[in-house]
């Protein structure tokens, strides 16, 4: 039977290191005669002019998962906390159930609202209004359900005797969420963050209709960006040879970012069971 | 769960899958499939069309999917489509394909409807498009910004449209960019201040069913069908369907119901000139 487990385990392994290997394959052609700094310091990205800067696209996707996850991570936390220790048993029920609807939402439906109602009121206070915070906006939604739930389960993973312990000793309701149950749940937290954080960053879709596709780097959060991920879908397509083995590389980028994000909390750690 | 009853489920979960993929529906087993790649311009017509001539030749399936002409010239050439759309007549390099004609079109600037801007002179446009006028009010409109909005490359539209203006994509400074017609025109529908060019057909289309943009003369000639009909309008295109021979059976017929008389009317629905009047 264990061979089975074994089985499954190394398929899933084996499949995210062909697609790394099949991302570094495509994108060699060009790393042949373009050097790789050069993906970095051209002038903009003009892949018909030979230009293949990735750096506003870098920055564009960074600031859309960064202003993301600074507003659904404290949202997505304080809604747990709310349902967990501060709503009545039907609103904390009724509210789960929203917060898991808003989860299964498609992410082109979240883009087709976005692109009809959230970019022309955004423009309202600031032209264009499709801009980086639309994305940020956009991806807060998306990733909000994430980051609660998770947080719901790792909050009620909490051993009650601890709980109890804290009740006992005669803390408040805050000092409990904040002393005892935060502390012990943080691991699960930090899983939920870690997730929603790989969305954000890989999200195509939604983005692709409401951030304006612009090349650039913002300069305000009313600025018009393009992400990495969007840009491999608006390019693929059409793509050919060159043009085509640089997205690869925006692909492979992709990736060995979102690696870096997920292995980034696993780093300092010193001790799992804290 | 103990391990027998592990496997008991293993078994019956690989059973239902085989028993769903294997069996389907009459239907299925006998549809052909043909595959439609290229120019948003052309994917409505196309979907259309395909509707129709599946009702006439029970068994087939048409697949109609956009993401621009060049997608459609790329995905031809190695073979992922059968037939290509493309919004444009073919480049010297692309002679190893064959166009059809399917209908004629123009590219047209446009507007939201509130802005009082009526027309706008080639020079005009260059200098918005390429970040010299900012400001509606330096051509007779509000004082408000313009946003520009720029198709994305790969569009036989944008290089069209580059073409008539004489402009390069580098010098152009878009504030939104966007990829199919109906992105475009939602984005200009938006935005009272906006300003994008699509296909007359796509926009004339949209106007009809309400969508609060009108199109722009071009050098003094209106955006109209008719224009485009009468062959005045300076910006029109062919639509062509592009094939590489050989081509397969099926392919050549939803050609030739493409370019016959029975879907005149459908692509006089879109507001495209039919392939026979010009």
């Amino acid at each position: 039977m264990l061979w089975l487990l074994h089985g499954a385990a190394g398929i899933a392994a084996a499949i995210v290191l062909l697609i790394l290997l099949f991302l570094a394959v495509e994108a060699w052609p060009i790393l042949r005669h373009i050097p790789l700094l050069h993906f970095f310091t051209d002038a903009s990205w003009h892949p018909g002019e030979g230009m293949y800067n990735l750096t506003p696209m870098l920055s564009g996707t960074l600031y859309a998962a960064a202003g993301a996850l600074l507003l659904a991570v404290p949202l997505g936390v304080a809604s747990s906390l709310f349902v967990l220790y501060y709503a009545s048993p039907g609103l904390a029920n009724g509210y789960l159930r929203l917060v898991e609807l808003l989860a299964g939402i498609p992410s082109v439906v979240y883009g087709f609202w976005g692109l009809t109602t959230l970019v022309p009121l955004i423009n309202q206070i600031h032209a264009p209004g499709a801009s980086l915070l639309a994305g940020i906006l956009i991806l807060t939604l998306m990733i909000l359900p994430t980051v609660a739930l998770t947080a719901h389960a790792a909050l009620l993973a909490v051993p009650h005797e601890y709980i109890r312990g804290a009740v006992a000793l005669g803390m408040s309701q805050w000092g409990i969420i904040r002393g005892v149950a935060l502390p012990a749940a943080k691991a699960g937290i930090v899983a939920g963050v870690t997730l929603a954080t790989g969305r954000a960053v890989g999200e195509t879709m939604a983005v692709l209709m409401v951030t304006g596709n612009v090349v650039q780097h913002a300069h305000s959060p009313f600025d018009p960006v393009r992400t990495l991920a969007a840009n491999i879908a608006l390019e693929m397509p059409y793509a050919m040879s060159d043009h085509r083995a640089a997205l690869f590389l925006s692909g492979l980028l992709l990736m060995m970012l979102v690696m870096i994000l997920w292995g980034l909390p696993a780093w300092p750690r010193k001790d799992i069971h804290g | 769960m103990s391990i027998r009853s592990s496997i008991g489920m293993i078994q019956f979960v690989t059973l239902i899958l085989t028993l769903a993929f294997a069996w389907h529906p009459r239907g299925n087993a006998a549809s052909e499939k043909l595959v439609l790649t290229g120019a948003s311009t052309i994917a409505p017509l196309a979907s259309e069309i395909g509707r129709r001539f599946e009702l006439q030749h029970s068994g087939t399936r048409i697949d109609v999917q956009s993401g621009g002409s060049s997608r459609g010239i790329n995905d031809v050439r190695n073979g992922t489509a059968a037939i290509g759309m493309v919004s444009r007549g073919l480049k010297p390099e692309e002679k190893d394909l064959h166009a059809h004609l399917l209908a004629w079109d123009g590219v047209g600037i446009i507007l939201h409807a509130s802005n009082p801007v009526a027309a706008l002179s080639q020079q005009q446009i260059r200098d918005i498009y390429t970040g010299k006028i900012i400001n509606w009010k330096m051509v007779g409109g509000k004082d408000a910004a313009v946003t520009v909005v720029n198709k994305a490359d790969g569009r036989s539209t944008l290089e069209l449209f580059l073409n008539y203006l004489k402009l390069k994509n580098s010098e152009i400074k878009p504030h939104v960019i966007i990829g199919d017609n109906s992105q475009g025109i939602k984005t200009v529908a938006g935005n009272a201040n906006a300003i994008g060019y699509v296909s007359i057909g796509a926009a004339e289309y949209e106007t009809k069913h309400g969508l609060p943009i009108k199109l722009l003369p071009l050098d003094g000639i209106e955006a109209t069908v008719t224009n485009v009909r009468n062959g005045t309008f300076p910006l029109s295109r062919p639509l062509n369907l592009i094939t590489r021979e050989p081509s397969n059976s099926l392919a050549r017929k939803f050609i030739e119901f493409a370019g016959s008389a029975q879907v005149h009317d459908l692509v006089e629905a879109q507001y495209f000139v039919p392939a026979w009047v010009r």
